[in-house]
Order: C-alpha cells, then structure tokens, then sequence
C-alpha cells in the first residue's frame, strides 16, 4: 500500500512547501554583490542573482515583478530579504511577498551604500534564518502539492518512457485534487490540437489556442531558418527526434490520459485553484522553472532523455530518465531510472508508483540529484529590451 | 524482447530500444503489449532512433504516436533509418 503523506511546511497562507530556504533576492543585477555578500555572512540563507531589474517596461516589468514577488511568496521560502538599489520597487517586491503573511524585510543600497547595507540585511537575516530553523514540518498530502512538469533534452525514449511516466502521476495527482501545471508553449508545436481537446471548457480551449498561436507566430517573425538548430536541438537530434512535431507528441505524453487542464495561466502567475493549468512558458529549462518557481510550485518532476542537468534554487527538480545511456553515463543526475519501460520489464503503472514514491521522499527532505550537484538556475524571463 | 516499439500500430515508423544491425531481421511490440509488424533492417539504427516499416516516397507524411510527425523529402525503404536527412518538420 502506498503511503502518500509526508511531513511538509504548511505557510501561513495555506501552501505546503517541502523546502524551508530563506532567501536573500536581490531586485536588479546592480544589488547581486550586496545579496550574495550577505548570504556569504548569514549561514542558512541564499542568494538569488540574476541579470535583470533595470529600466524594465510593460508586460516585461509586469513579469518581472510577478517573478520576483513570487519566487519570494513560493512555500519553500519561510522568509525572504529582498535588497534593491532605490527604495520604490524594492518597497514593491516585498509588499507582494508580505501578502503570504511570512516574514520579508527590504533594504536599499541608495544613500548607504553596499557595506552599510549588508551589515543592515545581514542582521535581519540572522533574525530570519534563526526563526526558520524553528519552524516544524507537519504531516501533509502528497496531493497538496502545487507540482509542475516540463521535460529537457527530450530524445525519443521521453516519449515512451519518462513522460508517459510522469503523465500517469499527472492523472493520479489531478484525480485527487492536486494543482499541477505544464506548459512549454513552443514545444506543443504538431500536438497543439491535441492538447486543446484536453481543455476542460470551450473558453480554456481558446484561451490555450490563443496563446500558442501568438507564440508560433512570433516564432515565424524572429526565424531566419527552419530552426532546424534549436528545436529539435542538437542533443533531440542526437538522440533520434527528428522534427518538432515528433519532439511535440512525446512532450504532451506527461499531461497523462485523463486530465483535462482548467485554464490558461500567464507566464509566473499564480495558479488561482485546483486541477491541471497550462502555463504559457518558453521551452529552455532554467526559464521554465523560474517560472514555474514563481507561480507557487513546490515540486516538479522532469523528464530528459540524452541528461539535461538543470536544477532550480528553491524548486527541487526530479529528474527521471528511460534512456538506459544516459542512465548509465550521467547517473548523478538521474533521481529515477524507468528504463525498464523500453524492454518490458516495468510498466507504466509501477513506474508511476515509484516515482510517487520518490516524490513523497523527495517532500519529506530528500535532497534531489540537482540540489546535491548545486545547480541553482534562477533565470528569470525577459520579453524585450529595456527602456 | 523487441527491438523495436511503435506507440500506436498505425505507426509507420518504429523506435529502436537496441543499437539494431543492418541485415538484422527486427521485430517490434506497440507499448499495450501488441505485437507490430517485423521488417529487415537495411542500415544500422542505434537505440532511439527510428526504422521505416515501410516504403516512402518524398511528400509522404510519417506517421508517429498515431499522428503526422512531418514529410518524407528522400525515398525511404523498409528498414531504413529515418532521420533528419529524409524527413522533415511541416511547420516551420
């Protein structure tokens, strides 16, 4: 008998989260030496650089604070010190993470400087960190989890294999009222009418066929050749894929055969209930899981067929695998090994069963293949250029 | 054990679970159990690529997972490889 409770973090708003990070997030790129400084200082916290923050516009800046705010609010954060140049927006990320009712605190770098600044959100780190480390994981359902998919280096043992593996977990999570999510807009491309018989209602049907039409239509207006370079990449090709159509139907494999997906969601929206959301996201890996990161996921499960090693700060990643060359030369970043699919000697239910049984290890504080390599992608997206 | 699987039998294309040898004579099993037709392999596949099940002719649709996977753009025969260099995407 399979046991599905784990002991978890459940946050002040309700979310469960399997991870306790207390993370030190810098606004702009110009504030990653200040956060990087402190979590050096203030053990039991982490830093969270990336490139952007600056002179940012429109739907860009609206993504960009919409991923920042909710990386911040994500329920394997406890608590989060949010360091900027000017006061404004910095004052703007922490309200919004303030609304889940943990612990944030903001620091400008004008009119201190860097040293005076650190010594400020050090403090108040050390304060954080020490009432972290107090905080006790309590019994939870593996279906409170908001989980996420998406597949990297996918070759053709995906599609047999990892994702229809990770679709039979979809279906057991959607049919006891998990939120999950899956996404990878480009790379439904030849399987777009598939997923929208998916739709639970005409209007999510729409919604979905809207947003992959507006991205395969910027597709066409930015390509200079049949991108026959990037999707399928090199690695798909090496591995057997041929054309995105083909890369498209292993993909959607891991959407399961019975959920019916509720909605659209906005890139790093918050998902609003239960039930199965796709999410309109760029392909490449450490993108969609920041993404993914930041609309509230607290798990995702991530097939790869030729070994793409990406993981995630504060969104522990498992990484399944069929392809027994992988399995055998890239080990260390394979959590599940479900190969066995490929020769008959597994099947699709107990490859389901093993890798829900990994996810409730994996919740209880198992460390992932990806969090004991240190891969730390935090890469948030950006839609165009700054003002 | 096959050496080959097809995700639907309407499959015209298998997926190699083995490196499979040319001259090799291959047979293969839809991912229910069933068993797909057999076909003599004419050139090596390695493991996850795919084999024709049957004759192609440029502007024929390949068909994977029981749907269109692109077009044929060089004549394929029965149990040769099909790759980037005889079938293309129809999309971009």
């Amino acid at each position: 008998m399979e046991d599905h409770t784990f002991q978890g973090f459940r946050r002040a708003n309700g979310a469960v989260g399997i991870r306790n990070h207390v993370v030190i997030l810098p606004v702009d790129d110009i504030s990653n030496a200040a956060a990087e400084s402190v979590a050096r200082i203030i053990q039991g916290t982490l830093a969270l650089p990336h490139a952007y923050g600056r002179l940012q516009f429109g739907e860009d800046l609206e993504l960009f604070f919409r991923t920042l705010i909710g990386t911040g609010a994500n329920p394997n954060v406890a608590a989060a010190v949010v360091i900027g140049i000017e006061p404004g927006w910095t004052e703007q990320i922490v309200n919004g993470i303030a609304q889940t009712g943990k612990p944030v605190a903001g620091f400008a770098i004008e009119r201190h400087g860097d040293l005076k600044t650190i010594e400020a959100a050090a403090r108040k780190a050390m304060e954080l960190a020490q009432w972290a480390s107090e905080q006790q994981r309590e019994t939870c359902r593996l279906e409170e989890l908001y989980v996420s998919t998406k597949c990297g280096e996918s070759d053709t043992t995906t599609g047999l294999a990892s994702c229809p593996t990770v679709g039979n977990v979809f279906d057991w999570l959607v049919e006891r009222g998990a939120t999950t999510s899956f996404g990878e807009t480009s790379e439904l491309t030849g399987g777009e009418h598939l997923v929208k018989q998916r739709a639970a209602t005409p209007e999510a049907a729409e919604a979905f066929m809207r947003t992959w039409t507006a991205y395969d239509e910027f597709i066409k207006r930015h390509k200079t050749n049949d991108l026959s370079e990037s999707q399928p990449t090199k690695g798909n090709i090496r591995g057997g894929l041929t054309t995105i159509e083909e890369k498209a139907l292993g993909n959607i494999q891991k959407i399961g055969k019975k959920a019916k997906f509720v909605g659209v969601l906005k890139p790093a929206e918050a998902a609003p209930g239960k039930g199965l959301w796709f999410m309109d996201t760029s392909s490449a890996a450490a993108e969609a899981l920041t993404l993914w990161a930041a609309s509230g996921a607290a798990l995702h499960l991530f097939p790869t067929g030729q070994g793409n090693v990406v993981g995630h700060p504060i969104l522990p990643v498992i990484k399944l695998s069929g392809n027994p060359l992988t399995c055998a030369t890239m080990s260390e970043h394979i959590d599940l090994d479900v190969s066995g699919i490929l020769t008959g000697d597994l099947t699709l239910e107990a490859a389901g069963a093993k890798l829900r049984e990994l996810m409730v290890r994996t919740a209880n504080g198992r460390l992932t293949a990806a969090e004991v390599l240190g891969h730390r992608e935090f890469v948030p997206t950006k839609l165009y250029r700054s003002a | 054990m096959s050496e080959f699987l097809v995700h639907d039998l309407k499959d015209t294309v298998g997926v190699a679970v083995v490196d499979i040898r040319a001259g090799q004579t291959v047979s293969g099993r839809a991912l229910d159990g069933k068993e797909a037709r057999g076909v003599k392999a004419l050139e090596n596949i390695p493991l996850g690529h795919k084999i024709a099940l049957r004759d192609f002719q440029p502007g024929d649709t390949v068909i994977k997972y029981g749907e269109d996977i692109g077009r044929v753009v060089q004549p394929i025969r029965a149990g040769q490889h099909v790759h980037v260099h005889n079938l293309k995407t129809k999309r971009w």
